[in-house]
């Protein structure tokens, strides 16, 4: 039997493989689907302190193997989530992580404290990296200084395990993966969406109500994975690599590139079973190969 | 309702008209409940042009034969492609998706406005409707008369009023022009309409002079269709709803449609 546990600064995972937040809704949209106690993890969609409404549609545009989206963190509040959905997925024998975005510091500190003692929810993920919303999200992981800034507070009220997601839409993204790390990140996750946009060229308008969005799919994986890998050589503490995995070969790419584990973003929308296959098929990749650990594959990549 | 994600082959497709086909796929595994309104999401083959599912009405379904039917306009790549499907292809499908039509007292008077694809989901409605001893009236519209589709089976269920754009069938002009409208007798209980929006926009502002209850069909884009994605809103007075969840049915006066 191939042993499929990670360990991710103090937790132990069953499995290296997570679901992203913003495809995943809060698990229970997949139950009819999958058995969620399955996954290593999930990672349920983005946190606010207050309601949000999100952006106006069309919030969504197909691409050449991706798709560009500006939800804008849609999400009816922390409050909400404590309410009414934890109680809902608390027992899942796997781990929830609760995404948390704020548009200033002060909000991402109120989502996070709300957190703290929420005996199920053992991590938090601190995105730095949403490309749709006009204040925070992205603004505060495209500069060291502001990443540390809001990494450091966080880490000061937050007392359990803190992964940090960040932005590919900087020159250097290996910079500021040091930079939270130097801050007090547990971890790291990557590649939130990248920013672009698309267009109809019969009505000369951009096909999102934005203009701009974020673009994830396969269309983005060659990235993603450059960027893992670079981030895996400057940091130290794990990392959660993301970027149009649509099956275990490419999931066993990014675990070889540096990735201790690995989430499951777009290729839910098009195959709610993906994240089982993927758990399965990389099981069936050891076993062929003849490895013992999962652990043993992580940065294995031969140069 | 459990949703299922299973594998179907064609069983056969006809191009009544250039540019709509019939799909019929059949299933290995029982066809789950379905409900007058719901919807599926087709994958059709995962190619960089046509990444992400596909959302259809579903027309019809054979429970005894595991067969479920779409009525599909070519508006795209996806569309385009999935009517090039032969007998025997594979066609992975989730359904039930969505929210359906809800169903007036007995007794009532039930109008199905339909334009163009947009009459996808009347059938099962109709079925429905006529269990619930509904009296029900059909009024489809379209460019011509060979564009108007399923006739006769809508006939086995009530009266049938056609408008053409062209005059070849039923009254000359707009859908929302036909007389009906003015008719001393328009005493309907309850509207159903599925088409294009300005459309259902303009049936939605008659009901709602009359005060007659009205249901909306919507077809915003969607990435998963079941919920996740978050990309389908659309603006109520409740705030953004999702159409593949708390649609693809609204009561007119839920949306924010300024009518």
């Amino acid at each position: 039997m191939a042993d499929m546990n990670v360990k991710i600064h103090n937790l132990e995972f069953k499995n290296p493989v997570t679901t992203a937040s913003g495809t995943f809704g809060f698990g229970v949209e997949f139950e009819d689907f999958i058995d969620l106690n399955l996954l290593g993890g999930i990672f349920v969609k983005g946190l606010t302190l207050k309601n949000r409404e999100g952006n106006p549609y069309p919030r969504m545009a197909e691409t050449a193997s991706g798709m560009l989206n500006v939800v804008g963190l849609q999400n009816k509040g922390v409050d909400y989530f404590i309410e009414n959905i934890y109680p809902v997925i608390k027992n899942y024998d796997t781990h929830i992580i609760a995404n948390i975005n704020g548009s200033t510091i002060e909000e991402y500190i109120g989502v996070a404290e709300k957190l703290n003692d929420l005996e199920k929810i053992p991590a938090i993920e601190l995105n730095i990296s949403c490309p749709n919303v006009k204040q925070g999200g992205m603004l505060f992981g495209t500069s060291c200084r502001s990443a540390i800034a809001v990494t450091d507070a966080i880490r000061k009220v937050y007392k359990k395990t803190l992964i940090v997601k960040l932005s590919p839409n900087v020159t250097d993204i290996a910079e500021i993966a040091k930079a939270v790390e130097g801050a007090g990140a547990d971890a790291v996750s990557l590649i939130n969406t990248l920013l672009g946009m698309a267009v109809n060229a019969e009505t000369r308008r951009p096909l999102l109500s934005t203009v701009t969005g974020g673009l994830s799919g396969p269309a983005v994986k060659p990235v993603a994975l450059r960027m893992v890998w670079q981030v895996y050589n400057a940091i130290k503490i794990p990392v959660f690599g993301i970027g149009g995995i649509m099956n275990a070969t490419d999931a066993i790419e990014f675990i070889l590139a540096g990735a201790t584990a690995v989430q499951i973003g777009t290729a839910n929308f098009i195959d709610p079973q993906v994240s089982i296959k993927i758990i399965n098929g990389i099981e069936e990749y050891m076993n062929h190969h003849n490895i013992k650990s999962v652990k043993d594959l992580i940065g294995a990549l031969e140069i | 309702m459990r949703k299922v994600i299973a594998d179907h082959v064609v069983e056969d497709i006809h191009y009544p008209v250039e540019g709509n086909y019939i799909i019929r796929l059949k299933s290995h595994v029982n066809i789950p409940p379905v409900k007058p309104g719901n919807f599926a999401q087709l994958l059709i083959n995962n190619s960089p042009d046509v990444f992400l599912r596909r959302p259809f009405s579903i027309l019809n379904v054979d429970y005894k034969k595991r067969i479920i039917s779409f009525y599909v306009k070519i508006i795209g790549k996806g569309t385009g492609q999935l009517g090039k499907y032969k007998k025997g292809d594979k066609v992975n499908a989730i359904y039930p998706l969505g929210n359906s039509f809800s169903i007036p007292g007995l007794g009532n008077k039930a109008l199905l406005v339909g334009g163009g694809s947009g009459i996808a989901p009347f059938i099962l409605l109709a079925k429905e409707l006529r269990k619930n001893n509904i009296r029900t009236t059909f009024l489809l519209g379209g460019k011509s008369k060979k564009n108007i589709l399923l006739t006769e089976e809508f006939e086995k269920y009530g009266e049938v009023l056609f408008t053409t754009e062209d005059g070849s069938l039923g009254e000359k002009g707009l859908i929302t022009d036909h007389s009906i409208f003015q008719s001393a007798h328009f005493d309907f209980d309850k509207i159903y309409t599925c088409g294009p929006e300005p459309m259902m926009k303009t049936i939605g502002k008659i009901a709602r002079q009359r005060s007659i209850n009205c249901e909306v069909s919507l077809e915003n884009k969607m990435a998963c269709g079941f919920g996740a994605c978050l990309c389908c809103v659309t603006e109520t007075v409740e705030g953004n709803k999702r159409v593949c969840m708390e649609g693809p049915v609204f009561n007119v006066n839920f949306l924010k449609w300024q009518i």
